[in-house]
């Protein structure tokens, strides 16, 4: 009689080894134990779980929504949460609210996840080469950097979508052009605390020149800082593009931006409070989330905490 | 200068290596530290040689600009023939292999992302085109011969304890065969049990590979049992170098003489004769050296021409360098 192990067991008993038997393998086992200490943090379960169940909405929107976010039922306008047909009530046009907030969660992921790509890239980028260059390189990058920091960001991000034009798209390259500094002063920062250690100075004697040690070197180290900034600035994010949409300047009607439907629903807010309610809830819910899991991640991948 | 018979591996001339000083808005350079300040030796093929002094005094500074790591104010170093003190970009790159460094600190010179094998495999990946296997097989290879268990080729440097971490460092170092190994202070941080199993791998590869070691440290025992040659630091230059046994039986510099009455003796009754020498004063700014011998704040048998004329680093009969009036 044999016992013959699960294969769920298996797995777990593979990710959790002492010798790894390949590089992926080692990568996976390290991926799999950071993965076991953030399970232990319930509020950042939380918020990924919020988040997940938004991904998993804006990929079934169709087969979600009870209306076509775009049909308009003059009859039916202005009624109330709750009322026959209208979950969370339906607007100024006689749109369902519930609808539109699914689809609505299209955009705000597509803006989130672009600008979450473009911003830390192009810090990651000045950032490290600042640092590891120095110098007048150094001096120029992060002058530009400290022009771009002066700003207030929604002020800036304004003044690029009047110059660029509205839209989404145009929304998205604002937010990134106002977002990226920050990161490239973190980049900067953790550049500067390792381009003296002695790993990298073993790496210069191996003979790599500085392209190859910034990208294979340095940028590894500095993605787990980066990351968790990201995360916390999701929220940001989400508001300034929340603030575009309500300021007429990001998504075009009839899009469902969450941001243009808390300013549609500005003119009734007094009578029919649920207009600009339930998009403002949907927002507050989402950085929630993206918070929650950000304070998560920072706990699991700060490098100076663990020994990770 | 030269000894003939002998064939000089790595030859230093004249060697400075000066950190400037910015201070001000303007970043303006107020002044240097002149860490390495003109030092010269041979280091011959297969040998040892031990540079011994009290820290800051310029050591580490000099192993790390001999391996340019840092570009050099001026001198010449020529390691096997190929003079480099003054390469940069690629000519450097390309003679990177021959020359190699195991670190102090076995943690801090560990990239803690990396796994072992893809530490070792660095240096190859740089200088070598091997297949997949060829290239494990020779992290294994590398790490049978630092006495590594295949089985943590895998793991990240966190896991290790501060000995395997710097048979890492070294095998890493040994991966492209090099003939010059700089060790800076490779045993300072390590445990006192595990010091001796580094050095004793250190003069196993020695013996292996044929390699040629510059050996850093402040441990004179260490030093003594490890070294073929000593060179003695202070305050950025050498001011004796002598082969182990004659600086350990007869220094001749009073400031070896003081650093050597500093080693403690582990038989009772001789560590009770030993005679201390304590230099008074603290080691002068490297930044504002003082006039003449270096060492003329603190000797104890200074004479006048000390604080006027820096003495000459001339071989004596017996074949050692001495840098002082007394000689």
């Amino acid at each position: 009689m044999t016992m013959i192990p699960q294969p769920r067991q298996g797995l777990r008993a593979w990710l959790l080894t002492d010798t790894p038997t390949s590089r992926t393998h080692a990568r996976l086992s390290a991926l799999y134990q950071s993965w076991l200490s953030f399970r232990g943090n319930q509020m950042a379960m939380f918020g990924l779980g919020i988040l997940v169940f938004l991904v998993f909405v804006a990929a079934f929107a169709p087969l979600l929504a009870p209306h076509d976010p775009f049909t308009q039922n003059l009859l039916a306008r202005l009624r109330p949460p709750g009322s026959a047909g209208y979950l969370l009530g339906s607007d100024s046009l006689g749109r369902d609210i519930l609808s539109r907030l699914i689809y609505g969660s299209r955009i705000t992921l597509y803006i989130v996840t672009l600008v979450a790509i473009v911003a830390p890239v192009v810090g990651l980028f000045v950032g490290t080469v600042a640092g590891y260059t120095g110098g007048w390189v150094d001096i120029v990058l992060m002058r530009i950097t400290d022009i771009f920091l002066a700003f207030p960001r929604l002020v800036l991000a304004l003044a690029f979508v009047a110059a660029l034009g509205a839209g989404i798209e145009n929304a998205v390259l604002a937010i990134s052009l106002t977002a990226w500094p920050p990161y490239a002063r973190i980049a900067r920062a953790e550049t500067l605390t390792m381009r003296n250690s002695d790993f990298i100075h073993a790496v210069r004697l191996q003979g790599a020149g500085p392209l190859r040690i910034i990208i294979r070197h340095i940028w590894p180290l500095c993605i787990s800082s980066l990351v968790v900034r990201v995360t916390l600035d999701m929220a940001g994010i989400i508001l300034a593009a929340a603030g575009l949409g309500f300021l007429g300047l990001g998504a075009q009607p009839p899009t469902p931006e969450w941001g243009a439907m808390i300013s549609d629903g500005r003119r009734f807010i007094l009578d029919h409070w649920w207009v600009a309610t339930m998009p403002g809830l949907a927002i507050f819910t989402v950085s929630l989330a993206f918070n929650l899991l950000g304070d998560g991640l920072r706990d699991v991948l700060d490098p100076k905490e663990g020994s990770q | 200068m030269l000894d003939d018979g002998k064939r000089p591996l790595v030859r230093v001339r004249n060697l400075k290596m000066h950190f400037p000083i910015y201070r001000g808005v303007m970043r303006r350079q107020v002044g240097e530290v002149r860490a390495v300040d003109g030092i010269s030796f041979d280091i011959y093929a297969g040998e040892t040689l031990g540079l011994v002094g009290e820290s800051g005094c310029g050591k580490s500074s000099a192993g790390r600009a001999i391996l340019r790591l840092y570009d050099v104010t001026d001198g010449e170093i020529s390691i096997d023939g190929n003079e480099i003190a003054h390469l940069a970009g690629d000519e450097l790159r390309r003679l990177r292999p021959e020359m190699q460094m195991i670190f102090q600190d076995p943690q801090a010179s560990l990239n803690p992302r990396m796994t072992v094998a893809a530490i070792i495999a660095e240096p190859l990946d740089e200088h070598q085109t091997l297949s997949r296997n060829a290239r494990m097989e020779r992290v294994f290879e590398l790490m049978d011969a630092v006495g590594l268990n295949r089985n943590f080729a895998n793991r990240y440097p966190h896991e290790f304890s501060g000995g395997q971490r710097q048979r890492i460092g070294i095998a890493r170092a040994l991966a492209l065969n090099p003939k010059f190994i700089v060790c800076d202070e490779p045993i300072a941080a390590l445990d006192v049990s595990i010091q001796a199993q580094v050095v004793n791998l250190l003069e196993d590869l020695q013996e292996k590979f044929g390699l040629t070691y510059l050996f850093i440290s402040h441990d004179l025992s260490m030093v003594r049992h490890l070294a073929t040659r000593v060179a003695v630091m202070y305050l950025g230059k050498v001011v004796e170098l002598a082969d182990s046994a004659q600086l350990y039986g007869d220094p001749k510099h009073p400031y070896t003489e003081a650093l050597l009455s500093a080693v403690p003796e582990p038989d009772p009754t001789l560590e009770n004769t030993r005679e201390r020498i304590i230099l008074e004063g603290d080691v002068p700014s490297p930044s504002d050296p003082p006039e003449g011998c270096n060492f003329c704040t603190r000797c104890p048998r200074v004479m006048d021409i000390c604080r006027r004329e820096s003495p000459e680093f001339k071989q004596l009969e017996d074949g050692r360098f001495v840098a002082c009036h007394l000689m």
